[in-house]
């Protein structure tokens, strides 16, 4: 998932005897691992957080194709080329996926796509950063795709029923996403010198902003607690990024390539290593639209959308008139 | 030089070149659905340019791979045709560029899935799959834009009348094609000119667009001896991590 910091109701999980008999039953129906569906009753709060949540997550996918698609034309075999195309390609898929989920919860995707032109709505912070090296889609693979698939494997069980539907479809997708960054990874880290010096200042530029992907501690967030209650978080955001580091940590490691954390040191009491924190002030600047490539990111974005408004225009006009041409004609 | 291996070069290099020019539209379409449809098109027309390339590498037995022939070799060793190498301009130009190019590439491959060479068949039997299914959705949209709105119809028209003098040259024959048309290898492109006229002609009419009465034709792109210079500043980009780490494995 590329869903961080979503707000949910903010007044925290209802007691029992708070909640209304509708409440209730939807609460029983979620802590019974059934799926809700599109026409079951919702509380409003579930609704709107889904929305949040599912649509950050589908443009998260629209600009997650830009900083990959930078190095389509620049990649280095055939093979390699139509990988990154296929893999992109995919990302724009997952956005329709998901860009469908929400529409089942009643917001259609020009809207969404409208909140996310004028900034309204956030895209992870990750796709902010740039690609520099040819490296950097093995790292983006490996470190970006490997975070993600991290909280969509759980999301998977959420309780949303289209949603968690979109998620398996994804899931898979995602898992074969980073065997292709890691497999580039593999292949410049065993390289010449120029390959393995771009491939760890790649490690050395993505490692932190891959643990912001999963957001700044939840443990005290409200936010969170009630989206833990209603199945559409499934795992704390410490406990997911312990769980992307003590993955990738062995994965570097095999590559010879050196994690950029001094710190770094295998815990065997808590059986998982020990990490620096990302800097979380680069990360709420990023938010705010501080980030190396948050202006290009969306002005690109902006352009496909303004550029090919006389395309969906005309497509549409010409649908118009071969239907009436089609009734004129009965 | 073997007539085989040029015929082999320009059939893979029309497919490299566009597939090229249509996958810078990744991420940038007017439309998501677009999106994926471009991906798709530059996906099989790179599947299609790997068999070509591997062959035409195979039949030259220089010990050269389709990538050495991708990426290692300069702009005037391409043998594609001028029109695909213009620039992807708008929407619009794109996907006139491309039906034009997909009916005459149906066209071809149909006739390439009869060749008398094995290798050739096999791979026009694939492709000829993939391409159907190209024109189909080209051909849409050029039918749609052309007779949407007042500024699509203007757009789609100028896209025509712009691409219309790159036409000819995918259906100029010469030596390499009289030997191949002679060994059953390939049709003569020159054969295909009138039904490609009349499937052309029947969908701009649907589309509402004119047709360019002028029969001149830019050329050099399949024989090599001057391609535009849109093409080397393609290669710079394309070639570039080939060409600064040579000897590298990706």
């Amino acid at each position: 998932m590329y869903a961080q910091m979503v707000k949910s109701t903010g007044q925290g999980v209802k007691t029992r005897e708070e909640m209304s008999p509708e409440e209730a039953h939807f609460q029983d129906r979620v802590d019974a691992d059934e799926k809700i569906e599109a026409r079951d009753w919702m509380p409003e709060g579930y609704r709107k957080t889904l929305i949040r949540q599912i649509g950050q997550h589908a443009h998260s996918e629209i600009v997650g194709q830009l900083p990959e698609g930078n190095w389509i034309t620049r990649a280095p075999t055939l093979d390699r080329k139509m990988i990154l195309l296929a893999k992109v390609q995919d990302e724009a898929g997952h956005g329709l996926y998901l860009y469908c989920a929400a529409e089942t919860l009643g917001v259609s995707r020009d809207d969404l796509t409208e909140q996310l032109l004028s900034g309204r709505m956030k895209y992870s912070s990750i796709f902010n950063y740039p690609t520099l090296t040819w490296a950097d889609i093995g790292a983006v693979g490996w470190l970006v795709d490997g975070a993600a698939i991290m909280n969509q494997v759980p999301l998977q069980r959420t309780s949303y029923g289209p949603y968690s539907r979109a998620m398996i479809r994804i899931c898979k997708e995602e898992s074969f996403h980073q065997r292709q960054g890691y497999d580039i990874m593999m292949k410049m880290a065993q390289g010449t010198e120029a390959q393995k010096r771009m491939a760890q200042d790649a490690l050395n530029r993505f490692w932190y902003p891959s643990l912001m992907m999963f957001g700044p501690s939840d443990a005290e967030s409200v936010h969170s607690a009630q989206s833990m209650a209603w199945k559409i978080k499934i795992d704390t955001n410490d406990g997911l990024r312990q769980k992307f580091v003590d993955q990738t940590v062995p994965q570097a490691e095999y590559l010879g390539l050196t994690i950029p954390d001094e710190t770094l040191k295998w815990n065997e009491d808590k059986g998982g290593y020990d990490f620096a924190e990302p800097d979380w002030t680069e990360f709420f600047d990023v938010l705010k639209g501080n980030g190396p490539c948050n202006h290009d990111r969306l002005k690109a974005r902006q352009d496909a959308w303004t550029d090919g408004q006389w395309v969906r225009d005309g497509l549409l006009a010409h649908a118009r008139k071969k239907a009436a041409r089609k009734v004129a004609a009965e | 030089m073997n007539a085989l291996h040029e015929f082999l070069l320009r059939t893979g290099d029309n497919c490299l070149i566009l597939g090229h020019r249509v996958s810078e539209w990744c991420g940038h379409a007017p439309v998501l659905e677009e999106d994926i449809a471009l991906a798709n098109t530059a996906l099989d027309l790179l599947g299609q340019t790997k068999l070509w390339l591997t062959y035409a590498a195979e039949v030259e037995g220089k010990g050269r791979s389709a990538d050495d022939l991708a990426f290692l070799r300069d702009a005037w060793d391409f043998r594609n045709v001028l029109l695909t190498e213009v620039p992807n301009g708008d929407f619009g130009r794109t996907m006139m560029r491309q039906y034009l190019f997909d009916q005459y590439h149906l066209l071809m491959l149909q006739g390439l899935a009869q060749s008398s060479d094995e290798t050739v068949r096999g791979i026009a039997a694939k492709a000829v799959k993939e391409v159907a299914y190209h024109v189909d959705r080209s051909r849409d949209t050029v039918v749609g834009l052309g007779d949407g709105t007042d500024e699509s119809h203007r757009r789609m028209q100028e896209a025509l009348d712009y691409l219309w003098p790159y036409v000819g040259e995918m259906f100029a024959s010469d030596t390499v094609d009289a030997e191949m048309a002679e060994g059953g290898i390939s049709p003569d492109p020159a054969s295909l000119r009138d039904a490609w006229d009349a499937a052309v002609a029947d969908t701009m009419a649907e589309a509402t667009l004119a047709l360019p009465d002028s029969r001149f034709h830019h050329k050099g792109g399949r024989d090599g001896r001057m391609h535009t210079e849109h093409l080397g500043h393609m290669l710079t980009q394309m070639q570039w991590l080939q060409r600064a780490y040579p000897g590298a494995t990706w």
